[in-house]
């Protein structure tokens, strides 16, 4: 047998799935009876560490779910028990004892009570009190099932450093009584926004890694994907929620396109369109007409909208630009950005011809907070090569190619500056 | 008689060091009891480290909520409230009311004040040897 394959552990792979499908579920539904993160997540992780044990002696339980559950209360009770710095213990180790001594585990199918405790715990993982790459891991690890070796992996961070970066951020939760619950009506737009801005956040550092020389870290986009859809079950009735998910899944559509086999970087108008995944697109373009059914516009709603435009034209050229560029205008004017107006720029340029581009793009260069801003320069240098300025077109690559910390991006900025002339 | 404002200034420093630390309790409890029986202690609370600070800033009449203590500029202590709140969410908000976060001149930082319970099992996890009665005379 040695020197074989890796022999199948149906154990392990039970143990591997419950911790995916289950873990986040069970977790919500224990912060609110425990009251405290903290403690809720080591009873959760001891009860995954009894369950190798357990399930290797007597076998893989029939409802894993519910056998975690059951395990994971116990191991709350021993620790409550031992805590005398939890807030109501007396009143939660009573509610818990009570909840044990239940001959059958509360129905799963109260679908609205885990629903709460899901929005409870995606409020709490993007407090804006914790810094922002704590909010990132925080969800990813409670409410996505990725374990702290892999965000840490994702992230080009070391896991000690991931862990400590986790630990820190349930002990403010704890310290500084980080609420469990979902905001009041009054401040609630203002907290779904940046739990949208975490999710895109983690879209994007999949999609577009800024470092390392991985051009796309499919766990991540897949991660936020889900995490989209999941807050789409939680708040069906936000229309930047749907618009979030929609322009997720449009982007992602064209993954496979984005890179080809030798890892090199493939320019949206060089891409093989037989390479999108139409279900992906139709899935989007779904979400995205159920986002504007609600009738309350938004950014990811009109990046939505844009992508939708680029991925059903037949090629590059027979996209409409034009389009495009009026909804980036409109873009800006919900949230004036350089990014945008570099974005619209690159589709006047598109629309109208290199010099009307340049127009845009122009006034951008002197832009402080664009100064290191790669995709400035990549876009100057392609503007600058269509209107025939190849020596201005081969400065602004240089430039770009100085600020790329990607290897497969810095490869194909290389190649287009080779190209010029 | 006049109120004076004790700050305590001290060095954040490695759980360790924190323990050994810890080992003044006992002293503490001694002082403040005097203090008391004196008539001269108005108040102390213990903070928890800057890693539960949070703080607020007012911009355009928008709350701006950081993770993290004030980073230290031009700007002095100028005073300070102890309110008490359900949870942060209900600190954060009163912090970003107060009329000099609104004129945009101070920074709100947010501290959890530590129960003198907590204050006591913190020291007690040291190794400190206390009996609950120290708690009434430690805070």
């Amino acid at each position: 047998m040695s020197g074989g394959a890796q022999p199948a552990d149906p154990v392990a792979d039970a143990v591997a799935r419950a911790f995916r499908d289950e873990r986040a579920i069970v977790l919500a539904t224990l912060i609110r009876q425990v009251g405290n993160f903290q403690l809720a997540e080591d009873a959760v992780q001891d009860a995954f560490e009894a369950a190798v044990t357990a399930w290797r002696r007597d076998g893989v339980p029939a409802n894993p779910g519910a056998w975690i559950t059951t395990a994971a209360r116990r191991r709350a009770i021993d620790r409550l028990r031992r805590n005398r710095s939890v807030a109501d213990r007396a009143e939660r180790l009573a509610e818990l004892t009570r909840l044990d001594a239940q001959d059958e585990e509360p129905s799963m199918d109260d679908e609205s009570m885990i629903v709460d405790d899901r929005l409870r715990l995606v409020f709490t993982c993007c407090h804006p009190a914790l810094e922002m790459p704590a909010r990132v891991a925080l969800t990813l690890r409670a409410l996505g099932g990725m374990t702290t070796g892999e965000i840490a992996r994702a992230f080009l961070v070391a896991e000690p450093t991931m862990g400590k970066r986790i630990v820190r951020a349930k002990r403010k939760i704890a310290d500084a009584r980080i609420p469990y619950r979902v905001p009041a009506d009054e401040e609630l737009p203002d907290r779904l926004r940046g739990v949208l801005q975490v999710v895109y956040l983690i879209f994007n550092e999949g999609y577009a890694a800024t470092e390392g020389d991985r051009l796309v870290r499919e766990e991540l986009c897949d991660e936020a994907i889900r995490l989209g859809e999941l807050l789409t079950r939680l708040m069906p009735d936000d229309a930047e929620v749907w618009g979030l998910s929609a322009l997720m899944l449009l982007h992602d559509a064209r993954r496979a396109a984005r890179v080809d086999p030798s890892g090199q970087y493939v320019a949206l108008d060089a891409q093989d369109r037989s390479l999108w995944d139409q279900d992906r697109i139709q899935e989007g373009l779904a979400k995205l007409e159920r986002a504007v059914r609600l009738r309350r516009p938004g950014e990811y709603q009109l990046q939505a909208a844009i992508t939708a435009l680029q991925v059903q034209a037949p090629d590059a050229e027979a996209t409409d630009w034009a389009q495009i560029a009026e909804l980036y205008g409109a873009l800006a004017s919900l949230n004036p950005s350089p990014v945008v107006e570099l974005n619209r720029a690159v589709a006047v340029g598109m629309a109208f011809g290199a010099a009307a581009g340049l127009d845009v793009l122009e006034p951008l260069l002197g832009d402080q907070a664009l100064e290191r801003y790669q995709p400035l320069y990549a876009a100057h240098a392609e503007l600058l090569g269509r209107a025939g300025d190849a020596e201005g077109a081969a400065r602004a690559y240089e430039r770009a190619i100085e600020l790329s910390a990607n290897a497969v991006e810095r490869a194909e900025l290389e190649r287009r500056l080779g190209a010029l002339e | 008689m006049a109120q004076y404002m004790m700050l305590v200034y001290e060095e954040e420093v490695d759980p360790a060091e924190q323990a050994e630390r810890e080992q003044v309790t006992p002293m503490l409890v001694d002082l403040h009891a005097s203090l008391r029986e004196a008539g001269l202690l108005v108040g102390v609370q213990r903070l928890y480290s800057t890693e539960s600070a949070t703080s607020v800033r007012v911009r355009d009449g928008q709350a701006e909520i950081t993770d993290g203590p004030f980073a230290v500029t031009k700007e002095v202590l100028a005073g300070y409230y102890i309110l008490e709140c359900a949870d942060l969410d209900e600190a954060l908000k009163h912090a970003a009311r107060l009329p000099m976060a609104v004129a945009g001149w101070a920074t709100i930082e947010v501290r959890p004040v530590m129960s003198p319970d907590q204050w006591l099992d913190t020291a007690r996890e040291a190794g400190v040897d206390l009996s609950d009665e120290d708690v009434r005379n430690l805070a």
